[in-house]
């Protein structure tokens, strides 16, 4: 299967390994919206399912070269296998495109990931804030968010 | 010739049998408020398991007059703010006390609305006095039925002390 995508992509991935059991693929964020309309409409694949769709905030990793990585969870249920997306996003430039548009499923897991890590669904629907409120400032699961801050909404300013 | 006979004269008045005391109009107004808490629970995490337990038979905070929770606001007294409040019911919270009418006191129920707890972090607000003013503070995780009783007296203390407005 992985090699199967690779051959496709062999631009946009970079990297395609099983882990302990788990397909993972590492893409530039370019290409996620293509890739993951293929993997959902071909049927040699069929990943018809969003899992999960979150982030990781790699800040203190030195060997990171990109800070964020936007984790996809696909399941196909006619194959029965599962795949990991990884794009890769710089803290530059944090902002990817929507997948909404291939999964309706994924607006919600969207704003979350905007609200928790500030990073930028291009061409969602509606890409406000899911958990926390407008007002709230900074985004919560940085690592670079300090724990006991205080907002101003509320205080005591810290 | 009949005789005429007068009815019997009425015993005169004795002041025990009419069963009056004397006191202040303020006394008298504490001591009804004291013991007619309605209460409004506001229960948003743990503590309620403990608050139900100790608003039940076993405890039976009906003792105090405060047996009866009003699930509305503008008819309750108190406002027992129970559990964690995080930023996003903050708003809810404050709309709820504004809601309620004079007089109306604030019971902090658990270390959460008191001061946070061991809740440090960006979704939880760091006690509830940031945001309504509270009578009562009862601290545990979660406070002994014991203790609320204790709490509840303490305020039945202060609701029989203070000035009343009427």
């Amino acid at each position: 299967m992985l090699e199967t995508i690779k051959s496709k992509f062999p631009n946009l991935i970079l990297e395609a390994v099983t882990n302990r059991g788990d397909q993972v693929i590492v893409i530039k964020k370019e290409g996620i919206k293509n890739i993951v309309a293929t993997l959902k409409s071909d049927p040699v694949f069929g990943f018809n399912m969003l899992m999960d769709l979150t982030a990781v905030d790699y800040l203190h990793w030195s060997e990171k070269e990109y800070r964020f990585e936007v984790v996809y969870n696909l399941f196909s249920m006619p194959k029965n296998q599962r795949l990991f997306i990884k794009a890769l996003v710089r803290e530059t430039e944090p902002e990817i495109d929507s997948v909404v548009s291939v999964w309706p499923a994924a607006n919600w897991y969207e704003r979350e990931v905007w609200d928790m890590f500030g990073i930028r669904f291009n061409g969602h629907p509606g890409l406000k804030r899911i958990l926390m409120y407008e007002e709230f400032q900074g985004h919560a699961l940085r690592k670079d968010y300090p724990y006991n801050k205080r907002q101003p909404l509320l205080g005591p300013v810290n | 010739m009949g005789k005429i006979t007068a009815p019997p004269p009425p015993d005169t008045p004795k002041l025990e049998k009419f069963n009056f005391m004397t006191t202040s109009l303020n006394e008298a107004i504490g001591w009804a408020r004291k013991f007619s808490i309605f209460q409004y629970p506001f229960v948003t995490a743990c503590c309620g398991m403990e608050y139900m337990s100790a608003a039940c038979s076993h405890y039976d905070i009906d003792r105090f007059g405060a047996g009866f929770p009003r699930f509305s606001p503008r008819q309750s007294d108190v406002l027992f703010v129970v559990g964690t409040i995080s930023h996003k019911m903050a708003p809810v919270l404050k709309k709820v006390y504004d809601q309620m009418c004079e007089p109306k006191w604030v019971v902090a129920f658990g270390v959460c609305t008191c001061t946070g707890g061991f809740y440090d972090n960006y979704a939880t607000v760091m006690g509830i006095d940031t945001i309504i003013p509270v009578d009562i503070y009862i601290p545990g995780c979660p406070p002994r039925p014991e203790n609320v009783m204790d709490g509840l007296m303490k305020l039945q203390a202060k609701i029989q002390s203070q000035r009343q407005e009427i």
